[in-house]
């Protein structure tokens, strides 16, 4: 029998605050893109668990869109980045202070 | 005692993938060079495609490992190595004092809330699914997959399609470089 849901639940939920933190703390923004994915992805993990505990196909469904638009973030996010580091030879999200009043 | 309840197999996959996502995670966020923490990042990338195999996904335990580890991750290293910032970052600093105490405190407060509201009550709540027979018989996970996101799913199927076409069309105009920017650098 496989184990509980409980332990992926727990499992994914400090994975989720482990990104949280990093995303909270870090001042890089690849540093911070990274931490989004680790977020996501336990988000997906919660997904599956219920999936499996439900034994519904739905949360596996949720999954494969949530890894879709993750891919189409990343894309753009990173288009940014190459564009802000062209004007500021920078990816520290403290040096976006322009419009601090 | 676990061992009586629960098969052993099952909770040495279930050790492997969290330590797996946990080191990885731990080494994204405390890494000073951005190479490492996108290594660091595959890491936990791969323990959550272990994590999918262990619960009968295992369509999406390949795109995890296809999508996310093989393009995701590249399209990470290929930005840190073209913009070269692969050397090691500042991270002992803190530009907000208290910072990393109070993003601590309330990442902590927030999770161990979370888990003791799931805890008290039930973990998983809601309908056990009669319609599809159940995913652990193991008939087919990517048909199953492939039935609801072409029927049920149809049109936020379509609807990702278009957003793929956007974000790539948004990147390619945001990575661009304007034609009279390079002309005037080149003439400066």
């Amino acid at each position: 029998m496989n184990v509980p849901a409980a332990w992926y639940l727990v499992l994914a939920a400090v994975l989720f605050g482990i990104g949280a933190f990093g995303l909270l703390t870090r001042r890089s923004a690849l540093i911070m893109f990274m931490c989004v994915e680790l977020m996501l992805n336990a988000v997906n993990l919660t997904f599956v668990t219920f999936s499996r505990t439900l034994s519904d196909i739905s949360g596996q469904a949720s999954v494969f869109f949530v890894m879709v638009v993750a891919a189409a973030e990343v894309t753009v996010g990173l288009g940014i980045v190459v564009a802000v580091f062209r004007r500021r030879s920078s990816t520290s999200v403290d040096e976006l202070s322009e419009l601090k009043g | 005692m676990l061992a009586t309840t629960y098969a052993v197999p099952a909770i040495l996959v279930f050790v492997t993938s969290a330590l797996l996502i946990l080191v990885g995670a731990l080494g994204v966020i405390s890494v000073k060079n951005p190479v490492h923490a996108a290594i660091c990042l595959i890491m936990t990338l791969f323990g959550v495609a272990v994590a999918f195999v262990a619960q009968s996904a295992d369509f999406l335990a390949a795109v995890q490992i296809i999508v996310y580890a093989g393009a995701i991750v590249v399209l990470f290293l290929f930005v840190i190595m073209f913009l070269g910032v692969d050397r090691n970052m500042q991270v002992s600093v803190e530009p907000l004092v208290g910072q990393r105490a109070f993003a601590g405190a309330g990442v902590v407060i927030t999770v161990a809330g979370l888990i003791t509201l799931m805890a008290t009550s039930h973990w998983v709540t809601g309908a056990t699914s009669v319609s599809g027979s159940a995913l652990a018989t193991g008939q087919g996970n990517v048909k199953q997959l492939g039935t609801a996101v072409f029927t049920t799913y149809l049109f936020a199927f379509e609807a990702t399609a278009a957003l793929l076409i956007i974000a790539v069309v948004g990147a390619v105009l945001l990575a661009r470089r304007e034609r009279a920017t390079t002309n005037e650098e080149v003439s400066a």
